[in-house]
Formats: C-alpha cells, structure tokens, sequence
C-alpha cells in the first residue's frame, strides 16, 4: 500500500506535464513561430483555401495533372481516412486496379506510347500523397498542353519551375507538387486569356 | 541498388554514431542519479517529496512491483479515457465511445510501448484521448523500459548488493531530463517543416476538382435498392470539398520516434504528409528512433567500466542491421515482376525512384521508405512511412525477421538493450559449454538461476507468436481478418502475433484486426510480450547484483573482440531462424517462390 501514493500522485504529475504541458507549449510557440504550418499549411486563391501543400486531391480530367492512386474510401483523396490499398504484391485485385489505371491513363491519352512510371499507377502509402515524380509529370506534358491548348514547352517549363530535387542525393526524390502545379497551371491559363 | 539509398544510408549511420557518446554519458548521469543544476535540483526533491517518494533504494521485487502498479495505473486510465472521450472535452468530431475490446487492445498496446493500431486515429480518438491518454503513455512506456534497461546495468556495475535503483526517481529522471526537453526541441523542428500543431475542427477546403465516387443507392431502411436485373442501383456522388483532418501533432510525433512507441496520431502513420512531410522530417524521425537504443549501449559499457564492452554490443547491432537494410533495399528496387509485364516503368533514373511504389509515399522513394522501416522494426517503434504489406515477398520478410530477433538490434527504448544483454548472456553461456568453464559476462559469473531466467526471456516469445499464429490460421475468427489471399494472408498474420509480442505495433495493415478476436488476442499478447519478460529480467539483475565481482583469469573469455561479436551474431540468428524458419517458408518464401512456379 505505501507505493499506492507516489504511483496515484507521480502519474497525475506526469500525466499534467506530458499530456498538457507539453502540447500546450508546443502549440502556443508552434501558432507564433510557424502559424502556417502548424495550422497544415493550407493554400489559399483570392482570399478562398483552395487545399494544402501537403495534402493531394483527386484529378481526373485530362487538362489537370493527375496524381498518385489513392485508396482511400470511400473516395480518393480523403484527408479524414487516410490509408494505403494494404495490397500484397501477388494479389490479383493489385494488378487488376494497375490494369484499370493504364487503361485510364490511355484511354485520355492513346498516342502515348512511352512506359509509364510506376508511381503513377501505384497507390501512395498515405492516400494523401501530393506529390509525383517527374518522370510521372513530363508522362502527362502532352495530355495536359493538348487539352489546354498550350505550347508542349510551356507545359514542360512550368513542371521544371515547381520541381523539387534531391538535396545533395539525400534528402528527397525528384518530384513535383500536383496540387501546387496545377494551380500554377491555371495561373498560366488565365494569363494567356487575357 | 542505387548510390543515394548508399549516400543515406551512410550519412544516416554516421549521425547516429556521433551522437553515441555524449548521450549515452548524458543518459549515465541520469542513471547515477548526480544533481542536476541547483534550481533543477531542488525542484526534483521537492515535487518527489510532495509525490511522497523516499529516498531509499529498491530491490528488484519491489522495483517490479512499482512498475507493476504503475502500468496498471496507466492501462486503467487509457480504458477509461476512451470509454467516456464523448462525454469529454477536446473532441470536436464528436467521436464516440470506443469499443470494449478496442479499448482494451489500444491501452494495453500503449502501455506495453507496443503502440499496435486497431483503430485510424482521426476517425476515432479525440484530440484529449490522444494527449491525455495515448501521448503521455509514449512517455512513460519509454521511461519504464529505459528503468528497466538501468536496473540490469546497475546490476552488471555493482556487486554484493540487493539494491537496485529507485523506480520513481528513475522515472522521473528520465522523463523530465531525457524524454521531455528532446521531444520539445524536435517538436518545433518537426512543425517548422510542416507537421500540424493545432487544436481546430477538420478544415474544409474547396478542392480544384470536385471528387466523385460510385455508391450504393440505399431505400428508406437503409438497404441497398436493386434494378429490375437484380443489380444493385448506384448513385454518383459529388464531393466538392475535402475535409482535411488536423490535430496536436507534432507534440505527439516527436515523442512517438523518440521512445521507439510508433503509434500514429493518423491512420497512415508517418506516411501520412501531416505527421512526415518530406525527406528531412523523415531523417529525423529515424535518428529520433535510434538515438535511445544506441545511446544506452554505451551507458551500459560505461557504467560497468569498460566501454569497449559497449562498442562491441553496438557493433553486432550496426552489423546486422547494415545487411538486412541492404537486403530490403535490393528487393524492392527490384520492383514488382508482375508490373513490368504490364509495360510500367520500375527503373531508377534521375527522373523517378522507380522500384515497387505501390504503398509508398513520392517524397520518400525506396531509399527513404526502406530505411525508415528497417530503423522501426530494428527498434521497437513499429511507425510505418509505406505499407509494408504491399513490399516484395522477400522485402516484407526483412522486417518481419527484425521484429522475430526479439526486437535485439537496438530494439526498444531500454527493452533492447535488455534483450541484447540476455542474448550476450546465451553467447557466453554457449561459449563456455564449447570449452567447459564457468561463463562470466563483464565481471559476473552466469549461473544456473540467471540462465533459466534468461531462458524465459528468450523463449516466451517465440511461444506466444507460433501458438497465437496456429491459432488465428486455424479459427475462423482469425481467418476472416485477412486482407489478401494465399500465403501473403499467412504472413499477415505472422506478423502481427510478432509485432505484439515483441512490442513492435507495426503491422501487414490490411489485417482487420479490429475484431473482439484479434484485439484480445494481440492484447493478450502485448502484455506477456512485456511484462512476463520484464520481470525475468528483473530477477536475472537481483542475482546479478548479489554476485561478487570475479577478477578476470587466463580462462575468462574477452567479450569485446571480433570472436564476441561474431559469436553474438551467430547465436542471434541461430536462435531466430531456428524459431521462424519454418514459419518464414509457409509465408513469405512460398509467397517469392509461387508465381516462378505458375509460370
């Protein structure tokens, strides 16, 4: 019985420093130092919060870049379920949902006869994933410059200007934001409007 | 194989070593129990006072005793905070009660820093649930397993004594010096790159393209209306926004990574772009992983005066964790055979990561991926950046077999280096039958008592993963949680019996393991896993303790020389594949070997 005290009152001591001490300072220099951030750095057009810079939507006509597969339910893209398919690699429902985004991926764009990349048929861990390689995106340059009536050299400009590389072969792979390059793209779009 | 996952991996090796030495004395100094600086000082004895702690040292009945109680505690309080999170503040989802069974599973798995997921956080635990229960057992499963990892030190270091350490203040040492200011530091880095920090509601955003999607059309009762064909009706459905869910995160993230727990605030884990969002937060949460089991090793060699015995245990870990990250690397920049008939592009080029992306995130590749699961099912952690149930047969084995080590190679916060040092003892032990002496171990003879006790440490898990195995293969209870046919099902559920006994938490996710069946099992054995391990462990260091120092003879074996280290190794994967082998043939072997053989 005489450990009761110190194990009932240590955990109320811990549990008020870990569990509310703690996130609370964190928060409160998190909310001045990095608001932005720490509120899920959230994109905004005209004043409107169009998504987030971390997290992918779901593209699907063929003027937009398309991005990673998402299993999330019961649609994709979902930012409140996030999740992988969890398919095994020798599962048949994997190739036939691989099939089904081929023949997708065609079926927008027939003349395209070059290899496809794999992350562009291959659903991302999260679900959420906002990002493609570039092999992914210079795979769609045609699609999209040809519905959008742009010059194919715009198209491939504007991908090369949101790219990311790795840092110094370590940090990152060679990527572009889907999100963020189809805003860039509608930008672009509106300028030639006018 | 490609030189970036090389570049990564020998950088990501070198920051870890670098920092062996200052934290492994900083974590000596916490051990030794020395003042700190005077005002810090004096608010240790004075809150421990007030907590109505004494001064005196434990033996190790009592020392497991507190420990006892103390995660009793902890397992009562988790129950309950998600049993009553609706009626509770901090919830503004609404998310309702959790199920018993789930409740159950989660507060064990917490308690026992297993961290298991049987529920998607952002659908079911309110942001006070995931502070005030979930986050501050991240802490204190850390600091116990650390407790426990000091008091099998102490025992190496001292002699002639029943005195072991104080449970409370080591506790409290460890947290408030150790476990606090380095998750705090890493928090505010974790939030500058992106990882949210915030208390509000799901933010709804317009998204550039409205989403849609096929559902059933549902009559008045909620059943699903059929034509005229008998086919089910279907509605499309336009979803112009997305609900982005958000959340205190990054407090959580930090000491998640940092005491080796692994349990996600969001469903996706460190997948998910708000808990990882991009490469450097991902380098950091796996040298956050490490730093503890490393760091320890050199506390243990310190503490019993030689350090080199330290180097060598650390050397055997790096070893075998080198070669199996390797392994794992190679298998899934191999890519998936089946995509490349399919005419889809796996190559590594300058312009993609290539390799079996299925499951991973863009920003990571197969570099970053592999490497952050190979340091999660080393450690403990069990945090996932990619699905490893959609790796390669061979890709997914590496983990698997990591976890069926006994969580050794650097392992859990404290649990590893405890596993390690019954390990070293089975070594030594074999050593000694090889040349027939006594064995000794930094000064100690290992006799009869202290190597039954080391045969349960090392024997309790296998038992509890092939038996709960069987048994899930042969219930139907168990069979209906399987995600994916064949023998990838059979790994499924290998898996997870290893991750909750060996207190790992990551998982083959597809398993539905949210069932009364596979929350009591698992539960069941996550607490084992631990405690029936733990308090072994305990006792090996009671009699350790009591020993005499032996001086070292001409016939004493050196345990800190390459014959060691190899010696290490060997008796680790002996005992491992021993244990697993067969199991490993039934899952993921056949799984490699099956479409060679339909073709």
């Amino acid at each position: 019985m005489k450990h009761l005290r110190p194990a009932l009152s240590l955990f109320l001591l811990f549990t008020l420093i870990t569990g509310l001490i703690y996130p609370l300072a964190v928060t409160g220099l998190a909310q001045v130092l990095f608001p932005w951030q720490a509120n899920g750095s959230l994109l905004a057009v005209d004043g409107r919060p169009v998504g987030s810079a971390l997290i992918g939507q779901s593209f699907t006509s063929p003027g937009e870049f398309w991005g990673r597969p998402s299993a999330t339910s019961p649609y994709p893209d979902n930012a409140q379920a996030s999740s992988g398919s969890n398919l095994g690699p020798t599962n048949p429902a994997l190739i036939d949902a691989v099939k089904a985004r081929i023949a997708a991926l065609k079926a927008a764009d027939p003349d395209n006869h070059a290899p496809i990349p794999v992350d562009l048929v291959t659903a991302s861990g999260s679900g959420l994933d906002p990002q493609i390689s570039l092999a992914a995106a210079y795979y769609q340059a045609p699609r999209v410059a040809r519905a959008r009536q742009l010059p194919l050299a715009d198209v491939k400009a504007l991908i090369e200007k949101t790219a990311h590389r790795p840092w110094l072969h370590l940090f990152g792979t060679p990527r572009v934001n889907v999100v963020e390059l189809n805003l860039a793209l509608n930008a672009l779009g509106a300028k030639h409007i006018d | 194989m490609t030189t970036d996952f090389f570049v990564l991996l020998a950088v990501f090796l070198a920051a870890l070593l670098a920092t062996v030495r200052p934290l492994g004395r900083y974590f000596a100094w916490i051990m030794e129990g020395r003042p700190a600086w005077k005002p810090i000082a004096a608010i240790e004895a004075r809150l421990l006072r007030l907590c109505g702690v004494d001064d005196s040292e434990m033996d190790w009945r009592h020392y497991a005793l507190t420990l006892l109680i103390f995660s009793l505690i902890g397992t009562l309080v988790v129950y309950a905070l998600q049993r009553l999170q609706v009626w509770l503040p901090l919830n503004p989802q609404h998310f309702g009660a959790v199920s018993p069974d789930s409740s159950f599973n989660t507060a064990i798995s917490f308690v026992t820093n297993t961290n298991w997921q049987g529920y998607a956080g952002e659908s079911t635990m309110s942001y006070l649930t995931q502070m005030l229960g979930l986050a501050v057992q991240n802490f204190l499963s850390a600091a116990s397993g650390i407790a426990v990892a000091f008091v099998l030190i102490r025992a190496f270091a001292r002699h002639s004594t029943q005195l072991l350490g104080n449970f409370w203040k080591d506790m409290y040492r460890i947290t408030m010096y150790a476990l606090l200011p380095i998750s705090f530091v890493l928090a505010l880095a974790l939030v500058s790159q992106g990882v949210i920090q915030n208390f509000s509601a799901y933010q709804n955003v317009t998204t550039l393209e409205p989403n849609s999607y096929a559902t059933p059309k549902l009559d008045g009762t909620g059943q699903p209306i059929k034509g005229t064909d008998g086919q089910v009706i279907t509605e499309t459905v336009v979803v112009p926004q997305q609900k982005i869910a958000m959340g205190p995160v990054a407090s959580q993230e930090a000491i998640k990574e940092l005491g080796t727990n692994g349990g996600g605030f969001f469903n996706a884990n460190s997948a998910h772009p708000y808990e990882n969002p991009n490469a450097l937060t991902n380098f950091l949460e796996m040298l956050a992983v490490l730093l503890i089991p490393a760091a320890l090793v050199y506390t243990f060699g310190y503490a019993v005066g030689d350090t080199r015995q330290g180097w060598a245990l650390l050397a055997a870990m790096v070893l075998v964790f080198a070669v199996a990250v390797i392994f794992l690397a190679a298998a899934e920049h191999h890519g998936n055979p089946a995509m490349n008939a399919l005419g889809v592009d796996q190559a590594h080029t300058a312009l993609q990561s290539g390799g079996n992306m299925e499951g991973k995130e863009t920003r990571f590749g197969i570099a970053a991926s592999v490497l952050f699961d190979a340091v999660t099912t080393a450690t403990s952690c069990g945090a996932v950046n990619s699905m490893i149930d959609s790796y390669t047969p061979l890709g997914g084995m590496v983990p698997m077999a990591l976890i069926q080590l006994g969580e050794t190679i650097f392992g859990g916060v404290g649990s590893g280096l405890t596993g390690m040092l019954v390990f070293a003892l089975v070594a030594v032990f074999i050593g000694g039958l090889m040349v027939g002496r006594t064995p000794e171990y930094v000064g100690k003879k290992v006799e009869a008592f202290d190597m039954k006790m080391v045969s349960i440490a090392v024997l309790l898990m296998p038992i509890l993963v092939l038996v709960g195995t069987a048994f899930s293969a042969v219930l139907a209870a168990g069979l209906a949680g399987l995600a994916n046919p064949g023998a990838h099902g059979f790994s499924e559920m290998l898996y997870s019996l290893s991750s909750a006994a060996n207190n790992n938490g990551s998982a083959f996710a597809g398993l539905s393991a949210n069932t009364p069946f596979y929350n009591v099992l698992l539960g069941v054995a996550m607490l084992l896993g631990r405690f029936a391990v733990i308090v072994p462990i305990l006792a090996l260091a009671g009699s350790l303790a009591a020993k005499r120092r032996v001086p070292q003879g001409g016939g004493t074996m050196p345990t800190h020389g390459l014959l060691f280290i190899s010696l290490l190794i060997g008796t680790l994967l002996l005992v491992g594949a021993l244990n697993f082998f067969p199991a490993w043939a039934l899952g993921p072997i056949v799984e490699h070997l099956s479409p060679l053989v339909s073709h």
